[in-house]
C-alpha cells in the first residue's frame, strides 16, 4: 500500500471515529437520568474514540504531507479537511480545560460535516505553483486554521447555550433562527448526498457557452443542469436540457449545484418533520438539558479569549509577513485578506461588546454564531465565488 | 479652575493633533499619484554618457554654458520632426555658449548612427545604455526637453514636441550673460 | 468639580461608583446591585465626568465604547461592500473609460453603480481612511480616559474592604471555619495563596491576595500596538518612505534599477519550470495544461563605482548574483527584488542567408543581433551584405517611408545591400517578415530566412518600504498585549476575620471564573472555609425556580 492509500485510509477512519464518537457522547447525555456512572462512562468513551480519530487524522495529515512534499493546506479539499481536524483538536483541548463532553455533540458533527464537503473537491494531490511554495505560507495557513478552529468552539458552545436557553415549544424569532442554523446544516448533508449520488452514476455533460468577453468556452456538469449558461448549447446526448438560461454575469453551473443542495436539503429536512412532527431543535432540547449555561457561556468566551491571538497571529501577521516574502507589499486588498480582516474586526467587537457593554449569555453566544458564520463565509463563498490570489481548487 | 483648564489644552493638542494627521494622510493619497518630477530650480543630476566616437560627454562640464537636454528614440515620430530644427538652432547658438546634448534612450549604435548620418546631425549625440540617466530625469514620453541653465539648474519644458520657435527662445533663456 | 465623599471620609472624584478605599458601593446604581459591577474597577472613566466645553464633548463621544464598537462595525461593513466585485488595481486596464466598461461588462448594472459609488477604489476613497483615522482616535482616547484611573485605583489597592463592597462580589462566603482554630485561618490562606503565587497583603484582621494584576494592562499595551502600526501605515504614504517601481528587463540587459539609485542589474536568463505530472481533475476542470513550477530570474547586481556619476558605467562593482524566484526575493540595502511576471520569446537574432534566386545557390550565411546590428557583414571575397536601415518593430510604409512603432525587436524588417561578385555596386532589398522582399528592380540576389534565437523578458518588482520595522513593532507590541490580556486574569481574593471568628470572603476576576474557582477550592479545603457561592448562578437558578412555580 502507498503511502497516499495509507493516508486516505486514515482519514476514512477518523471520519467514522467521529460519527461514532458522537453517537457514544449523545448517549452518555440520554443515560444520565438513570446509572450516572454508566454514564461517565459512555462519555469518556465517546472523547477516547473522538482522540482516536484526532490522532488518525493526524496520521493522514503527516502521511500526506510527506508523500506530496508540501503541507496538505494547497486546495480546497485539503484546507477543509485540516480545519475540521483543528475543529476536533480545538474542542479535546477545550474538553481537558473544562471537561464538559456535551461540546462534542455538535463539535464533531461539524468536523464530520467539514471532512465531506471537502471529499467533493478534487484529492488528488496538486503540485504547487510557484507563489504557493513558501514556508511562511504553511505557517500562515495552519495558524489560521487552529485560530479560526479554536474560535469555532465559541460557536459550538454558542449553539449548546441557545438549544439549552432557548424555549423550543413556543415560536420566537430566535426559535426561528435557531432551526435556520440547523437547517442550514441539512442542506450541507443534501450537497453532499446529490454531489456523491451523481458522481456515482458518472453523471457528465457537456456544454458551449459564450462568456463575460464574448469568447466561446466548453463546461462540463456534473449534475443536471437546472440553469444553463450564456447562450449554451448541450454536447452531449440523452441528458437533460437546461431548464433556464442565465446571463453571462452568473455561473449557472455553481448555481445550478447550489440549487440543487437545496432542493435535496430542503426534501430532507420537510421528510424529517413529517415523521418527527417537531423542530430539530426541540429534538435536540433536552440533550442539553443539564449542561450549565453559565459554565458553557465562559467556555465560549474563553475560546474567544485564546483563539483571537491565534487567529490575529495566523491570519494576519503571517499573512502579512507571507504576503511581504512573495508580493513586496504586506497587504494588498485581495477579498480573501479583507474577510481575514473582517473576522478580526468582528471579533474585535465581539470581546468589546462583551466587556464594556455587559453582552453575555444569548447575545453573546449569537455573536459567536455570526462569527462562524463570517468564517465560514470566507471559507466557502470567498474561495469559490470572489475570486482572488486565494482561490484554491 | 486652573486644573480644567489645563485639561481641555491637553485633551484639544491631542485630538488637534490626531486630526492633522488624519488630514494629512488623506490629503498623501489623492496626490500620490501625480509622479515626483525635477522641479524648476532643482540642481540638474549630473551625468556621463559616451557619443557615438567614444567621446564621454559629463554634464557638468557644461558649467558656465546653457544645455539644451534633450532625449529621444529613432522610433519617436515628433523627435525626429524636432531633429533638424534642433540641428538649425544649434548652428545659431553654439557660439553663444548654448548647446544640445540629444540623450538617445538604449538603442544600438547602428540605428543611432544611421539616424545621425540621415538628418546630418552636429551636436553630441549620446545613448543611455542603461536607461539610468532617464530614470534620473524621470522622463516618461518622448521627446522629453529639459534646460539647464548655465549654474546648473533644471528649467522644465512642457512635455511633448516643440516647433522651431519654442527651441530658439528656450535657448535664448538659458544663454549665459 | 465636586468630589464624592464616601462614608469611610475618602473623597473621590466625581463619577465614583465604587469609593476608591473602603469598596463601599456610592452611585445609585452601584447600591441597586447585587453583584457590583467591577469594569475599571469602579473609577471614574474620566469622560463621564466633565461635559462642558466643545472640546470635553467631541473627547466624550471618542471616549465611548459604543462609539468604538459601532466605528468598528462600520469599518467591517464598509471593508466588505469592497469585495463584492474586483477592486480597481486588480482590473487590467489603463483608463478610466475602459475601467467604467469593465465594470459594465462584466457586472452589469451593479457593476455600473458599484463603479460609480466609487466602491471600485474603496480602501483608497477618502472615507475609509477617515473611517480608520476615526477608530484610531477612539482607540486612543478611550485608552487614556480608562487606562489611567484604573492603574491609579489598583496601584492604591486597601486590603481592607467594607461589607456592602464585599457582599456585592459575585464570588462570596460568609460563616465559621469548618473545622480547627479560627485563629489560625487567615495564615492558613496566606500560606496557601502564596503557594499558588498569590501575592499577600494583610492589614489587622483583613487579608488581599492578588495575582496576575499586570493582565489588567493587556488591553491598553494592544492598543498601543495598533497605534504604532496605524501610524506606520500613515508614514508609508509619505513620500520617500516607500519606493514601489517595475522594470522590464531582457536577458543579457544591463539596467539601471528603478528607485534604486547607483545600482544596476543584469539579466542572465529568465527561466520558466512546469510540472510533468499528469492533469489532475482540477487542472482538467479549469484547462490547465501545465502547472508552473518555477519562474525564475538569474540575475546580476552590480553597484556604481565609488563617486561615479550617473550614467558612468565603468569599473561597476559586481555586489551580489542571485536567483530572484517567487517568494525568494533579491534582498540588498534594505531594497528587494520581486519576480512578478515574464514575456517569453522575444526575438533575439536573425540568421539570413545570401542566396542566388534562380540556383538557389549560397553564398554564405550571417546573424543579426537584433539589439546591435552591424553596419556590414562580409560573408567571403567581394561578397558581403549591408544594413542600410533597420526597423525593429515594422509598423507599415507612410508615405513610402517604413515605420517602426518601438525600439523593441517585435517585428524586424531590413533594408539589405546585397554586394556579391556578379553584382559588385549591390542589390537593394527591403525585407520584413511574412512580406515577401520589396525591390529596387529586378535583383539576382536575395535574403533567405534562415531562423532565429529568441529571449525571455523578466518583469521584476523594486520594492522597499522604511516603515516596515515601525509596523514590525507594533505589531509586536499588539500580540504581546493580547497575549497578556487574553492568556493571563487578575484575580483577587478578599478575606475578612469579623469579630465573631466567623469569616467573610469575597473574590474577583477579570476573566476565566472557572480557574478562580479552581484555586478558591484549593485554599477553602486547606483553610477550612466557609464555601463560596456564585451569586450569578444562585440567582439564575432562583429565577428558573420562580418561573416552575408560575
Amino acid at each position: 500500500m502507498s503511502l497516499i492509500d495509507i493516508s486516505g485510509n486514515l482519514l476514512f477512519i477518523a471520519f467514522f471515529a467521529y460519527i461514532i464518537g458522537t453517537v457514544f457522547i449523545a448517549g452518555s447525555i440520554k443515560r444520565n437520568d438513570g446509572a450516572a456512572s454508566r454514564a461517565e462512562k459512555w462519555g469518556k468513551i465517546g472523547i477516547v474514540i473522538a482522540i482516536i480519530g484526532f490522532i488518525s487524522q493526524l496520521g493522514y495529515f503527516i502521511t500526506r504531507w510527506i508523500y506530496a512534499g508540501h503541507a496538505p493546506v494547497s486546495n480546497m479539499f485539503e484546507f477543509t479537511t485540516a480545519f475540521g481536524m483543528f475543529l476536533v483538536g480545538a474542542f479535546i483541548l477545550i474538553y481537558f480545560m473544562y471537561r464538559v463532553t456535551v461540546l462534542g455533540l455538535v463539535a464533531l458533527p461539524i468536523a464530520v460535516l467539514f471532512i465531506s464537503y471537502a471529499t467533493m473537491f478534487p484529492t488528488e494531490v496538486t503540485p504547487l505553483v510557484p507563489s504557493l511554495q513558501s514556508n511562511w505560507l504553511t505557517i500562515h495557513v495552519v495558524t489560521a486554521a487552529i485560530g479560526q478552529s479554536i474560535l469555532a468552539i465559541s460557536a459550538v458552545a454558542g449553539l449548546v447555550y441557545l438549544l439549552k436557553e432557548v424555549d423550543p415549544k413556543t415560536s420566537s424569532r430566535e426559535r426561528f433562527w435557531l432551526e435556520a442554523i440547523l437547517y442550514f446544516c441539512v442542506v450541507v448533508i443534501g450537497f453532499v448526498l446529490v454531489t456523491i449520488t451523481f458522481r456515482g452514476m458518472g453523471y457528465e455533460a457537456q456544454f458551449t457557452y459564450v462568456n463575460n468577453n464574448g469568447m466561446e468556452s466548453e463546461i462540463v456538469y456534473n449534475m443536471p443542469a437546472l440553469f444553463g449558461m450564456n447562450e449554451s448549447e448541450l454536447k452531449t446526448e440523452g441528458v437533460m436540457e437546461p431548464l433556464v438560461e442565465m446571463p453571462a454575469i452568473i455561473n449557472a453551473k455553481k448555481l445550478t449545484t447550489v440549487v440543487w443542495s437545496f432542493l435535496v436539503g430542503t426534501i430532507l429536512y420537510l421528510l424529517y418533520r413529517f415523521i418527527v412532527r417537531r423542530p430539530i431543535c426541540e429534538l435536540l432540547h433536552p440533550l442539553v438539558k443539564k449542561v450549565n449555561s453559565h459554565l458553557v457561556d465562559e467556555i465560549g468566551y474563553r475560546s474567544v479569549l485564546i483563539g483571537f491571538p491565534v487567529f490575529t497571529l495566523g491570519a494576519l501577521v503571517f499573512a502579512m509577513i507571507w504576503a511581504q516574502e512573495a508580493w513586496g507589499r504586506y497587504w494588498g486588498w485581495d477579498p480573501k485578506e479583507v474577510w481575514a480582516l473582517i473576522t478580526w474586526l468582528f471579533y474585535a467587537a465581539y470581546l468589546h461588546l462583551r466587556l464594556s457593554k455587559g453582552w453575555e449569555g444569548r447575545k453573546s453566544a449569537w455573536l459567536a454564531l455570526i462569527g462562524f458564520a463570517i468564517i465560514i463565509f470566507n471559507l466557502v463563498f470567498v474561495n469559490l465565488v470572489i475570486a482572488g490570489l486565494h482561490s484554491y481548487a | 479652575m486652573e486644573k480644567k483648564k489645563k485639561r481641555s489644552i491637553i485633551r484639544g493638542i491631542i485630538l488637534g493633533v490626531l486630526a492633522c494627521a488624519i488630514i494629512y494622510t488623506i490629503y498623501n493619497t489623492a496626490t500620490k499619484d501625480t509622479v515626483e518630477v525635477l522641479a524648476d530650480g532643482d540642481t540638474a543630476p549630473d551625468f556621463e554618457l559616451v557619443d557615438l566616437e567614444g567621446n564621454t560627454h559629463r554634464l557638468s562640464d557644461y558649467r558656465g554654458q546653457g544645455v539644451f537636454l534633450n532625449f529621444w528614440g529613432t522610433w519617436c515620430e515628433p523627435c525626429k520632426k524636432e531633429m533638424p530644427a534642433m540641428e538649425r538652432q544649434y548652428q545659431q547658438f553654439k557660439d553663444q555658449g548654448v548647446h544640445i546634448l540629444a540623450v538617445n534612450i538604449a538603442q544600438s549604435n547602428f540605428e543611432v548612427e544611421n539616424f545621425v548620418e540621415q538628418y546630418n546631425l552636429t551636436f553630441p549625440v549620446v545613448i543611455d545604455k542603461t536607461k539610468s540617466v532617464m530614470q534620473a530625469y524621470n522622463v516618461g514620453k518622448l521627446p522629453a526637453t529639459y534646460l539647464i541653465t548655465p549654474e546648473g539648474k533644471v528649467k522644465r519644458v512642457p512635455p511633448g514636441e516643440l516647433s522651431e520657435e519654442q527651441i530658439q527662445s528656450l535657448m535664448e533663456s538659458i544663454k549665459p550673460e | 468639580m465636586e468630589k464624592i465623599s464616601c462614608v469611610c471620609g475618602h473623597e473621590n472624584p466625581f463619577g465614583t461608583k465604587i469609593c476608591e478605599k473602603c469598596g463601599r458601593p456610592l452611585s445609585e446604581e452601584a447600591k441597586a446591585q447585587k453583584v457590583l459591577d467591577m469594569r475599571y474597577d469602579g473609577t471614574a472613566i474620566r469622560s463621564k465626568t466633565y461635559n462642558k466645553s466643545i472640546i470635553d464633548k467631541i473627547w466624550n463621544f471618542f471616549s465611548s465604547v459604543k462609539v468604538g464598537v459601532s466605528l468598528i462595525i462600520i469599518t467591517l461593513i464598509a471593508s466588505a461592500l469592497g469585495t463584492i466585485f474586483p477592486q480597481e488595481f486588480y482590473v487590467q486596464v489603463a483608463t478610466q473609460e475602459e475601467k467604467a466598461l469593465y465594470y459594465k461588462q462584466n457586472y452589469g448594472v451593479f457593476g455600473e453603480l458599484y463603479y460609480n459609488l466609487g466602491l471600485s477604489d474603496l480602501y483608497s476613497s477618502w472615507w475609509y481612511q477617515i473611517l480608520v483615522g476615526l477608530l484610531g482616535i477612539s482607540i486612543i482616547v478611550a485608552s487614556l480616559d480608562r487606562g489611567l484611573p484604573l492603574y491609579k485605583s489598583l496601584k492604591n489597592q486597601r486590603v481592607k474592604r467594607h461589607e456592602s463592597f464585599m457582599k456585592r462580589q459575585r464570588i462570596v462566603a460568609h460563616g465559621p471555619v469548618t473545622e480547627g482554630d479560627s485563629s489560625k485561618t487567615l495564615d492558613l490562606i496566606e500560606e496557601k495563596m502564596k503557594n499558588l503565587r498569590y501575592k499577600v497583603r494583610r492589614d489587622g484582621n483583613a487579608l488581599l491576595a492578588e495575582k496576575n494584576r499586570f493582565a489588567r494592562s493587556g488591553p491598553y499595551i494592544n492598543h498601543l500596538g495598533l497605534i504604532i502600526f496605524l501610524l506606520g501605515v500613515m508614514l508609508r504614504f509619505l513620500p520617500g518612505f516607500h519606493v514601489d517601481e517595475s522594470m522590464w528587463i531582457r536577458e543579457g540587459e544591463v539596467r539601471a534599477i528603478p528607485g534604486m539609485d547607483g545600482y544596476f542589474l543584469e539579466n542572465k536568463q529568465f527561466i520558466l519550470e512546469t510540472y510533468d505530472n499528469d492533469p489532475t481533475r482540477a487542472q482538467i476542470e479549469q484547462g490547465v495544461a501545465a502547472i508552473a513550477k518555477n519562474y525564475q530570474t538569474d540575475v546580476k547586481l552590480y553597484k556604481q563605482a565609488e563617486g561615479a556619476v550617473l550614467g558612468d558605467t565603468e569599473n561597476m562593482e559586481l555586489v551580489k548574483e542571485y536567483s530572484i524566484r517567487v517568494n525568494y526575493p533579491l534582498k540588498y540595502d534594505g531594497y528587494a527584488i520581486y519576480q512578478m511576471d515574464y514575456r517569453l520569446n522575444e526575438l533575439k537574432s536573425m540568421t539570413f542567408e545570401l542566396t542566388h534566386k534562380q540556383s538557389g545557390e549560397s553564398l554564405g550565411s550571417m546573424k543579426i543581433d537584433l539589439t546591435n546590428p552591424e553596419k556590414e557583414y562580409v560573408l567571403g571575397e567581394n561578397t558581403k551584405v549591408q544594413i542600410l536601415n533597420y526597423y525593429p518593430d515594422f509598423s507599415g510604409l507612410k508615405d513610402g517611408v517604413p515605420q517602426t512603432a518601438s525600439q523593441y525587436p517585435n517585428n524586424p524588417a531590413f533594408v539589405f545591400k546585397m554586394m556579391t561578385p556578379d553584382k559588385p555596386e549591390g542589390e537593394v532589398s527591403f525585407v520584413s517578415i511574412g512580406a515577401s522582399p520589396i525591390e529596387a528592380g529586378e535583383n539576382e540576389y536575395k535574403m533567405t530566412f534562415k531562423g532565429v534565437e529568441t529571449r525571455n523578458v523578466s518583469g521584476l518588482t523594486i520594492r522597499k518600504d522604511v516603515t516596515i520595522p515601525i509596523l514590525i513593532i507594533g505589531g509586536v507590541i499588539f500580540l504581546l498585549g493580547l497575549a497578556i490580556g487574553s492568556y493571563w486574569n487578575h484575580r483577587r481574593l478578599w478575606v475578612q476575620q469579623l469579630e465573631d471568628g466567623k469569616i467573610m470572603l469575597a473574590a474577583h476576576t477579570n476573566k476565566n471564573w472557572f480557574s478562580m474557582k479552581k484555586d478558591l477550592d484549593v485554599v477553602t479545603e486547606y483553610a477550612h472555609l466557609p464555601q463560596y457561592i456564585d451569586q450569578l448562578e444562585e440567582k439564575d437558578e432562583k429565577d428558573k425556580e420562580g418561573d416552575g412555580a408560575e
